[in-house]
Order: C-alpha cells, then structure tokens, then sequence
C-alpha cells in the first residue's frame, strides 16, 4: 500500500460515511504497531465500532489495546462533543433566563457547524506537542476536519477582535465562541494539518461515479488551504474472479471498472491504493489484518443456501403513496445512497398508475432527468444543480446585502457563505418554488431540508403561525412550509439507506434531528441490497448475509413502514428499469 | 470619557446574518457600522444569545427585558448600561451621537469609496 510507505506522524482518513474509512484507518493502525511503531487510533465514528473491533471499550479515554502490543486508542463522539459543548454554554443560565430563550439558544447550537467544530476542539490537542501524545510515533484519525472548519480557524479577521477582546462580534465563528482552547492551540492545530511533514491525508472512496466526485471536490477544497500531501484509496473493489461466476457480480465488475477508468483528473495524480472487497465482516483482528493484504477471496465453505428475504418492495410502498392523489414526497438520506434513484423510481411509479407527478432532481449527472423527461405521460421532470444554485444565490447575497460592504467585512461574509448552511438553504429555497404544486399533484424531489434547517427558518414562522392563529377566526388560511412538512396528509419523507452499518445509523440521526423539528419521516427505503438480488457468487452471497442484520434492525428499531430495493445488474436508469427496481425481487 | 454601547442580539448562528432564509440586511449593515464606529474609537460590544447568554443572564437590565417582552424583541442596545434602543438596530448616526464621534469624521469613508454605509 502506498499511503502506509514512510508514513508521517499524522494519518487522515476522509471519505463519506459507508466507505470504509474506520476499517482502513484500524487495519493502518495494526499494521504500524506491528512493525514496531507506538500508535495512537483516534476515531470519531458515529458508529463507533472500534472498541468492538478490538473486543474493548474505549470511549472517551486513551486506552491500550492489550490484543495488539504498542497500540493505544481513542474514541470521540461528535453527538456527544456537541452535546457537552451545549451543556457548558447552556447550563449555566438555565432558571435564570426564561425557559422559551433557553430552547432557543440549545436550538441554535444544534447544528452541523457545532457538531463539527465541537469534534474538532477535542482532537486539537492532539494534534500540538503535548505529554499526552508525547509517546506516539503515529496518530491515525478516521476522519478528518472539512475545509469549512479549518477555513474558520485559518481566517486571521476571524480571529482578530474575537478571542483577542474576547468579544464574538467576528461573524459566523458562532459555535467557536465556547471553545476551551486558546487560539495558539488552534493555530499549532491548524499548522500542523497544513504540514506534509507531519500530516498525510488519505482519501477514502468507492468505485463509484458520484462517490469519485465528492471526493475530487474534497480534495480540490483541502488542498486549496494547504493540505498537499493527499493520497487515494479505493475500497470495496469487487475482484475479477467474482465476475465469471455470476451475471450481477459480472455486471458490478464492468461499471466499477468504468467508474475508475473515468475517475476525475484531478485524482488521476494522486498516488493510488486498490483494496478489494472481502466477504467477512471486517470485525476482528485476523479480518483486519487481511484488509490491507490482497488475498483472493476463498469461499469458506459457507452455505450457499439462498438467502430468505420477503420483505416490502418500493412498489408496494407506492401503493401507500398513491391512495391521496396528490402530495410532496421527498427522499432524504446522506450522500450517495441514492436519494435520486428512489424519487425517480417514486415518480415513474406514481405516473405509471396514471397520477400526474413532477418530478424535481439535483441529480449532479443529470442522466436520470434526460432520460425521464418525456418519456412517460403524466410525468414532468426537472432539476435544480445544487451547485449553481448556490453560487447564485451566494453571488446574490454578496451584490446586494454585500455592497457596501469593505473588503474586510466582505471576506467574512463571503466565508459565513461557504457554511454548510447555505447550500441547504439555497437548494431549499429553489425548490420550495415548485412544493407549491403539491396541492393538485405529486410532487416528489430528491433532497429535504434538515430539521435543524427548518427549526431555524421556522424561526420566522413562529410569527406566522400566530399571524395564522388569528386569521383562522376570519377563514383564512395560512401555511409556512414547516406546518406543509410537519404534515404527514401533504408530505412524506422517505429516508434512504443502505444495509449497511453506518449508513443505517448516520440515517437514524437524520431521523432524530427530523423529528427535533416535529417531523415524523413515513418510511424508510433500504436501497441496492444484495440481499434482495439472486446470487451465485460467494463474495456477493456473504455480503448478502451480513445485510440482513441492517435490513432487521431498520425493519424492527427505526421505521415504522419500510421498502428493501435489489441492486441491479445495469444502472437504473429509464422508465423501464425504474419499474423492475420498484417492484421488487424475482 | 467614551460612552460603552452594548448590543445584545438575539440568538443567531452569524452576526451577520447569512444562515437564515434570507440575509437580513440590517444585520449586514450594522456589522459594517459597528465596524466603523469602533475604527473611529466608539466603544461597542456584542452579545449573541446563542453564544453568550451568560452576559445576558448577568445583566439586570437584560434579563428583566427577556422577561419582559421576550426574544422576539431583541437586539437591545444600552448606552453606559441604560436602555437606549430596542427592536431594531442603531444606525450610523445614531451610533455616532452615542459614542461622541464627529460627524465630519463620519462623511470621510474609511477604505475606497463603498465602504460607508451608503455607496456612491
């Protein structure tokens, strides 16, 4: 593996959830101590399966891992992090200010940027000279800190009149305003991210288009602030064998391979690391020890026994959907779930049974809105680029509200800009232009805001709402777009996931923040299951096995009505495949 | 002796305002004021409620007013700890009438001919 050739003393791992950076990052951290290095594993995992990976607990401690001499690790909880940073902000004026003021500010302070920043004040002191890490050769993160946070601690007119005076008139700082740490500590932090002496950065992907993507716009991003030294994985190869035995397997094969033949340029220079999908869970240190090793796969002689799944299809979801006539339905999961696969499959479905649907799309690729539009009767497409929605709406902020603006103050709002706020924001506001159609048809769409979101745009609708309590005495009617969503008759949110461990769980917190803002998601979509599929392939068979235990844990702990969708051999694409992806196995 | 203006916002991620549905201008326009107020040897403090409310709790006059009227009617502006404004926020005459600062000082633009609070 290249990443572990004369690796420095800090390793990265990033990639979005469900890629395999946790594994990775204990397989690296194994290796390392083998070969005699003292190592310190720090991991933020929501899922947090490190501990259960070396059959301890860990938590929020340094603790030595006796099955693997010269090993230590450490894991932090974001949720947790976020949660204790409220409390110190909270805490101390609860009884004091009234209670209504009190829900206001632990709402505020519920966000991503805080849940990311609250994480990163915690690894900070790793990252500077201290006794505590004194004694490692190698700290390895399985995660790594967004541009947007490091830009906040770079940004010197941030800094200047913040914690200088103490004061927090500096913009969008908002959650760095109850850190702990002094800002020298931030500084070292940050220098020695920025340092490719000390710090390599690994990039965790899939052979997939879209995942290939984000991670060239990450790239792109950290590297613009100065973290050069990048290296690539890709995991979860699927081998050559696999392909001859079986017509999925076969047909996986061909479309990863054309994903990494087409992998974007500005990944093409990085040095590159291939690692092939195994069978076993990768729990346990034998199976890690594995991971980094190419060893063809050996069907363990495991049964090859069918594997029994009779659950829900997509279809029969619709069924559901269908009954109202008209109504938003929209698909919410993290990125590359396929949000935009099962709206269409939603859409095509409805209009298929002769329901008039708009279809609404962010789909970056635009393949799925070409190929729909026109196609079928009683079905409308269209689609709005995330990307350029938010440049727009960015450009328009900074021309008008930014005008006149010096260019001191117009830097930090063009940086406030680059929160993950706003892409959610603009998206939003462009699509809530079409959710308006929602009363006479369907309306499906690919994205939902986040009950975080929602909760602070509501913050004007809370007026509105008192605005409405009394026009209800006159008749009239009055809806923000919080009470269309919180309404289960007018919307249904549909969360995608994968039978996957932590795609399952980074769903099951959108549900919790989801229903934060009182909304109540209506079902889940269990999407491109293995289990669900036919298979003779060993490697495939296994995977389908361990899928089981997700698609349960859905079925019986987080949803109250649910679909499992196969993956299929060609990518869904068109009316024809949207249906057979619908309906289901066979 | 400069007059010590304080500002207490109400709870928000920004100070400037860019995270709700719409940035609100007064909010762009007052950081820009603040800004040059301060330049020009005023003494003004912020507060945001999602990020200090200590301050808020520890001030009589805050606290009674958050009591009072609730969050909805902030920012609350006291001048040498007295309420001075509350509702909306000061504009740059105001503030400069606060804080003693000439107004001829107030017609010279600090940087380029756009950075005052009107542009030209």
């Amino acid at each position: 593996m290249r990443f572990l050739d004369q690796p420095p003393r800090f390793l990265f791992f990033t990639g979005k959830g469900g890629v395999g950076k946790t594994s990775i990052a204990c397989a690296t951290a194994i290796q390392l101590a083998a070969n005699g290095k003292r190592v310190l594993l720090v991991s933020t995992d929501p899922a947090s399966n490190v501990g259960q990976v070396f059959g301890i607990s860990i938590g929020n401690n340094i603790t030595a891992v006796p099955a693997v001499p010269n090993l230590a690790a450490l894991e932090i909880d974001p949720q947790a992090a976020a949660q204790s940073y409220r409390y110190r902000i909270v805490g101390p004026v609860r009884g004091i200010l009234p209670e209504a003021v009190v829900k206001g500010i632990e709402e505020q302070l519920s966000g991503a940027c805080t849940t990311e920043i609250a994480a990163f004040d915690e690894f900070t002191s790793l990252l500077i000279d201290s006794p505590l890490t004194a004694e490692y050769d190698h700290i390895v993160f399985d995660t790594a800190p967004t541009g947007h946070t490091i830009r906040l601690l770079q940004l010197p007119g941030a800094w200047s009149g913040f914690l200088d005076e103490g004061k927090g008139d500096a913009s969008c700082l908002g959650p760095l305003a109850g850190l702990e740490k002094q800002r020298e500590q931030y500084k070292a932090a940050v220098d020695a991210l920025a340092d490719d002496k000390r710090t390599r950065l690994i990039l965790v992907a899939r052979a997939q288009q879209s995942t290939l993507r984000e991670v060239a716009r990450t790239h792109e991003e950290l590297a613009g602030i100065g973290l050069k030294q990048q290296y690539l994985v890709i995991n979860g190869i699927l081998p050559k064998i696999e392909a001859e035995t079986d017509g999925l397997a076969a047909a996986i094969y061909m479309r990863e391979q054309a994903a990494l033949n087409a992998i974007p340029e500005v990944l093409r220079s990085l040095p590159q690391d291939q690692v092939a999908l195994k069978a076993f869970d990768l729990v346990g240190l034998d199976a890690l020890r594995q991971l980094l090793i190419d060893t063809p796969y050996l069907a363990c002689g495991s049964s090859n026994a069918p594997v029994e799944l009779d659950k829900p299809s997509l279809s029969q979801l619709v069924d559901s959907i269908a009954v109202d006539g008209h109504g938003l339905v929209m698909t919410m999961g993290k990125g590359g779930v396929g949000k935009t696969t099962i709206a269409a499959a939603v859409a095509v479905e409805l209009a298929h049974r002769g329901l008039a649907v708009h279809l609404t799309t962010s789909d970056p690729a635009a393949h799925l809105s070409d190929t729909l539009n026109g196609t079928l009767d009683n079905l409308t497409v269209s689609r709005i680029d995330p990307h350029e929605e938010t440049e727009r709406y960015r450009q328009h902020v900074l021309e008008t509200k930014g005008a006149t603006l010096d260019a001191h103050g117009r830097a930090l709002l063009e940086e406030d800009l680059r929160s993950p706020c706003t892409e959610e924001i603009a998206v939003f506001q462009a699509f809530s232009r079409i959710i308006r159609e929602a009363g006479k048809k369907f309306v499906v769409m690919d994205t939902a805001p986040t009950g975080h979101t929602l909760l602070l745009l509501d913050a004007t609708g809370a007026y509105h709402r008192e605005v409405a309590r009394q026009m209800d005495k006159t008749n009239l009617h009055f809806t923000t777009p919080m009470m269309q969503l919180q309404d289960a008759k007018q919307t249904k949110i549909l969360i995608v996931t994968l039978a996957e461990k932590t795609p399952v769980l980074e769903a099951a917190n959108l549900q919790e923040d989801l229903r934060r803002a009182g909304i109540e998601p209506w079902a889940w979509v269990v999407n491109n299951s293995v289990a669900a599929t036919k298979t003779n392939s060993a490697l495939l068979h296994q995977r389908a096995i361990n899928e089981l235990v997700e698609i349960n844990s859905v079925a019986k702990q987080y949803s109250k009505r649910y679909a499992v969708v196969p993956m299929l051999k060609d990518e869904p694409l068109g009316v024809k495949k949207l249906l057979e992806l619908a309906g289901g196995f066979d | 002796m400069t007059k010590s203006i304080q500002v207490f916002d109400p709870a928000m991620c920004c100070s400037s305002g860019v995270c709700g549905t719409e940035v609100d201008q007064q909010l762009v326009n007052f950081s820009a004021d603040a800004d040059w107020a301060k330049k020009n040897g005023a003494q003004i403090e912020r507060f945001n409620l999602a990020q200090q409310p200590m301050d808020f709790a520890n001030n009589k006059v805050v606290r009674d007013f958050l009591e009072r009227t609730g969050q909805e009617a902030l920012p609350l502006v006291l001048v040498d700890g007295e309420f001075a404004l509350a509702g909306r926020y000061p504009n740059r005459s105001e503030l400069a009438r606060w804080a003693g600062i000439s107004t001829i000082i107030e017609m010279q633009p600090v940087t380029g001919c756009c950075s005052g609070g009107k542009c030209c």
